[in-house]
């Protein structure tokens, strides 16, 4: 033998078991915090003890990015906001047609079900349907801020250090409002959208000095709020409802030239293996005994018919202390994003957060 | 037939070793660069070019950041050497043999948290409504709340205390080797305390030092929560930028070349570094 | 105090305690300029203590420590001039040869122009003028032990101290270093202090010797005193190798003590200070002062000297330091000194031997 053979196979057996897990079916959930309460859990799964829901928690930005990564799989379904799933879906191809005939749409409140599906319709194909909404505002402690009720407040020098914004979109757009644009409208002409950002990025760099700090989540929001570290706020409506429970001088504000409403939705993940489990759940969860369990949790308003009745008491007086029903017709329901726009804004909020305004 | 077993088992051993590096290092960082070289032109549509390079240095902003970072990041390691060194002398050479693990788990003690859970808990304390600034008006040294959070200073503070177990933790292994007949004889040869510390104990542990360093700087330069948390207005860092590029703004292909530019970046400092205090990887790490 | 001058170093009632332990006990000595002056003694006994107080890393408890007639009790370290080679050398491995010996000329400030020079000019003397850029590492043991005296000795110290500094070398190596290290100290003309637990090296190297134990000296003086002349018992147990005995005295008379050891024997011993009739004792009788004769040769034995029968038990050959083991009558081993020649003459194990020695040569010592 004039040479051994090493055939040393470094054998990666690739074990991709593929084969069908005989027992019980998994939903995977990928959603918000506070959109899967565990009591909704237990109740769902004793309902149907062939399933196990599982959850991640996340925002709109990871979802896309989770789903991107994997081309549409490891999740069954997802909530991401109404207008960050066209973009989404031309680019990266990461949701399945929704089959209508498997959800009980007639229990949803028809100006939401008619506005999510017209804004997420690829090929006559609809890819969403709604599942809770709510605003993004303002909030102030009404015995430091009586005033306090428009966007541009916040960067008004009488409350200077008391203010704080999150550096994400909604700013972008609620100073933009704020300033007589309407950054929803120029969507279709990026141009003339580019230079609505400069003008809003220059106010905001501007505004800088008057900020005490950029809030990261609702956790740091809420301890500034309720110290009384800050007076007013740019924030969720969600958050400013729970601290009104705990402090009812802290109010939702709809700013005057509207709240920016989102809409969270339903969609399948293209590659999820457990759709009829996810249609189940999705029905399951816009039962009404069911809406004012999830919506004690989440704080936001199921899309459903009477969908305002059925939030737990608390709840609802908070949202009747902030909203009147003008304030409800003057919604600003947020536009799909087109694709470039999220690239623009990126930009123009490192460029406020790099500029040394104070 | 000897010699073939022989090579086999080395084979097998080195086997994991090597899948590790291949796969888990090697191939993403493949993967990443393939990745950063590709320019979006359209939805779904991709050419291959320098062109996420070039929007880097063409934008101050990015550059800027990347400075910032890696300047504070320096700041910070040498921070922790400055107060590491001390922790690890006093440790390894004074405290008594019980005394010794105590004091090891003390520094260890950080790291039995998340970070996020110790990026709050300074803020508990630091925040305008926390205790130290409570406690200062009740002592009376203070008239008015005062803001600790939300600055440079507090960033840099955070990240020293949560990495400078990096910087003890090789600085005592390589004291404790040293004998402490070593310091005496550099007293009884006419060596006064500065003398004896940078001729003869800074020396000895240079190997110490300079993985201490390398690993402080290579984390402080890759952590994300801790400057994001505790940061105020301005501060901005170099990973939240490339977090921005891969989720906010989808921007993968612009994400993978930051990232690369932030491992050259490292690389290229430490490198640096090693140049200037004439030490190299072989006798100082490896020794180590 | 013009006699202190020609002390390089005198200590005082000096003492170091550690909580309850006595480490040094009020030790008093001076030692004369350019001698080699050995400290004796088991391990624990305080030696190590002793001289790191002279070092100036200990502080006595109480005494005082006079270098060249000057308390040096207030002087740190680094500015006794008080070299000290240490146990494992302590030499820098960071640095090359060269460098770790211009470490003292640097800091006491040497103009660099010379540090050169002196270092070449000590290699010399220890007759390594070619190994100043070598690394610490790619030295030999003794090699590094010449550098660490020479490290010390550049800075001309007035005391050189010397912690055991030959016990990691291997035997060969320590019998020639033995040599060198008392050439060197002749070279050099300065005053060696020497600490070590092996009575070879002291009695070989030393000019004096102070044997000390349980932080007090025994005794104090030249290497042939302390054999023949051991002022304690344990200087007589430390110092060189005895046969002993425990008993009790009968009677003194013409200044030889009759002692009935604690096996039965009556022994013939000279008393030393403090033994009266009475008084336990141990009797301490040198090797080669035992003449052993095969039974069958010897003469009846003499009343006025000692003699024991007894049995070759093994004969431990070792040229000229040869030796028997006797069986004794009590059972115990007895050593004796014998030549082997390797004729037919030799005794073998199994002989018949009587062993005698003189009553002058047996030292009884109270205890």
């Amino acid at each position: 033998m004039k040479q051994k053979n090493y055939i040393v196979g470094l054998a990666v057996t690739a074990a991709l078991s593929t084969a069908s897990v005989a027992q019980a079916e998994t939903l995977r959930l990928l959603t918000w915090g506070s959109y899967a309460p565990e009591e909704l859990i237990q109740k769902f799964e004793e309902e149907y003890p062939d399933i196990d829901v599982e959850v991640t928690f996340s925002n709109n930005e990871e979802m896309i990015a989770k789903l991107r990564a994997t081309g549409g799989a490891g999740f069954d379904l997802a909530q991401p906001s109404h207008d960050r799933i066209y973009a989404a879906q031309l680019e990266y191809d990461i949701y399945k047609p929704l089959d209508l005939s498997k959800i009980d749409t007639s229990v949803m409140e028809s100006t939401h079900l008619e506005g999510v599906k017209a804004n997420t319709t690829i090929d006559g194909e609809v890819y969403a349907v709604p599942h809770q909404w709510g605003t993004s505002g303002l909030m102030k402690n009404k015995a430091m801020a009586a005033d306090f009720n428009g966007w541009d407040d916040l960067c008004d020098s009488q409350y200077a250090g008391k203010t704080s914004m999150r550096l994400k979109r909604t700013i972008l757009l609620g100073t933009a409002f704020a300033m007589g644009h309407d950054p929803f409208a120029a969507y279709s002409d990026l141009d003339k959208y580019q230079d609505i950002l400069d003008e809003v990025s220059e106010k905001l760099i501007a505004c800088k000095s008057n900020i005490k700090a950029y809030w990261q989540g609702g956790d740091d929001l809420s301890a500034m709020m309720l110290s009384g570290e800050i007076v007013a706020s740019e924030t969720w409506d969600s958050t400013a409802y729970k601290l009104y429970a705990q402090n009812p001088d802290i109010v939702f504000v709809p700013p005057e030239t509207g709240a920016l409403a989102w809409i969270d939705t339903f969609a399948l993940p293209a590659k999820g293996k457990a759709d009829d489990a996810a249609y189940k759940w999705i029905n399951f969860v816009l039962r009404p005994e069911n809406v004012t369990i999830m919506s004690g949790s989440t704080g936001a308003i199921a899309a459903v018919n009477g969908g305002l009745d059925l939030l737990p008491e608390d709840k609802k007086n908070a949202v009747n202390a902030a909203f009147t029903p003008a304030d409800i017709a003057n919604l600003k329901f947020f536009a799909n994003i087109p694709p470039g726009v999220e690239d623009m804004e990126g930009k123009a909020l490192e460029k406020i957060k790099a500029a040394t305004g104070g | 037939m000897q010699g073939d077993v022989k090579r086999l088992s080395l084979i097998l051993l080195f086997a994991p070793f090597a899948l590790w590096i291949v796969l888990l290092i090697i191939l993403p960082h493949l993967g990443m660069v393939y990745l950063s070289l590709r320019e979006k032109v359209a939805p779904r549509v991709y050419e291959f070019g320098f062109g996420n390079y070039i929007d880097f240095i063409q934008e101050p902003i990015y550059w800027n950041t990347l400075l910032r970072t890696g300047s504070m990041s320096i700041l910070v390691t040498v921070l922790a050497l400055l107060i590491g060194f001390p922790i690890a002398y006093y440790i390894a050479k004074i405290a008594g043999r019980r005394s010794r693990g105590a004091l090891f788990l003390l520094c260890l003690i950080p790291l039995w948290v998340s970070d996020l859970i110790r990026a709050f808990g300074w803020i508990l304390l630091l925040r305008e409504t926390g205790v130290i600034s409570t406690s200062l008006q009740t002592m009376g040294l203070i008239s008015e709340p005062v803001e600790f959070l939300y600055n440079d200073a507090t960033v840099i503070v955070g990240l020293v205390y949560t990495v400078i177990l990096f910087m003890i933790v090789p600085l005592v292994s390589t004291l404790d080797g040293m004998d402490d007949a070593m310091v005496e004889a550099g007293y009884n040869l006419g060596g006064s305390g500065p003398t004896v510390l940078r001729r003869i104990i800074i020396p000895y542990a240079m190997p110490g030092i300079v993985a201490g360093c390398i690993v402080v700087f290579m984390l402080t330069a890759g952590s994300y929560l801790t400057p994001i948390l505790l940061g105020g207005k301005n501060s901005s860092w170099f990973t939240e930028q490339i977090y921005d590029q891969f989720i906010t703004r989808f921007n993968w292909e612009s994400g993978a070349a930051f990232g690369f530019l932030l491992l050259a970046f490292t690389s290229l400092v430490v490198w640096a570094g090693l140049r200037l205090t004439g030490q190299n990887l072989a006798n100082t790490v490896a020794k180590n | 105090m013009n006699d202190a001058v020609e002390h390089d170093l005198e200590c005082t009632g000096l003492s170091k305690h550690f909580g309850s332990v006595r480490a040094v006990d009020d030790v008093s000595f001076r030692i004369p300029k350019g001698s080699f002056f050995s400290i004796l003694g088991p391990s624990g006994c305080g030696k190590t203590t002793l001289m790191r107080m002279i070092a100036g890393f200990e502080n006595p408890s109480d005494g005082d420590i006079h270098i060249k007639g000057r308390s040096v009790l207030n002087i740190p370290p680094n500015k006794r001039n008080v070299k000290m080679v240490f146990q494992h050398l302590a030499l820098f491995p960071m640095m090359n040869v060269f460098e770790n010996i211009a470490y003292g000329l640097r800091c006491a400030g040497t103009p660099k122009s010379e540090i050169p020079q002196k270092v070449n000019d000590v290699l010399e003397r220890i007759a390594l003028p070619d190994v100043g850029n070598r690394e610490i590492h790619q030295l030999s043991g003794g090699q590094k032990q010449r550098i660490a005296i020479a490290r010390c000795m550049v800075l001309d110290p007035d005391v050189l101290l010397l912690d055991e500094p030959l016990g990691a070398l291997d035997l060969k190596l320590r019998e020639a270093m033995k040599i060198e290290l008392k050439l060197l100290q002749h070279q050099f003309n300065t005053t060696f202090i020497y600490i070590t637990h092996d009575q070879s090296e002291a009695l070989v190297m030393s000019d004096n010797v102070a044997v000390m134990n349980e932080g007090r000296f025994e005794q104090v003086g030249k290497p042939e005193e302390l054999y023949h002349k051991p002022a304690t018992s344990f200087v007589a147990g430390f110092v060189g190798d005895s046969n002993r005995w425990a008993g009790k005295v009968e009677e003194i008379s013409d200044g030889v003590a009759k002692v009935a050891t604690e096996a039965g024997l009556s022994m013939l011993c000279k008393p030393q200070a403090g033994v009266v009739t009475g008084a336990p004792v141990s009797i301490f009788v040198r090797p080669e002062f035992i003449g052993a004769q095969r039974a069958s040769e010897a003469g009846p034995p003499d009343a006025n000297s000692n003699a024991l029968a007894g049995k070759v038990d093994s004969v431990l050959f070792n040229g000229a330091n040869s030796r028997i083991l006797v069986r004794g009558p009590s059972a115990e081993l007895i050593e004796a000194d014998v030549v082997v020649t390797g004729g037919t003459s030799d005794l073998r194990p199994g002989d018949a031997v009587q062993l005698n020695w003189a009553p002058e040569q047996a030292m009884c010592y109270a205890r």
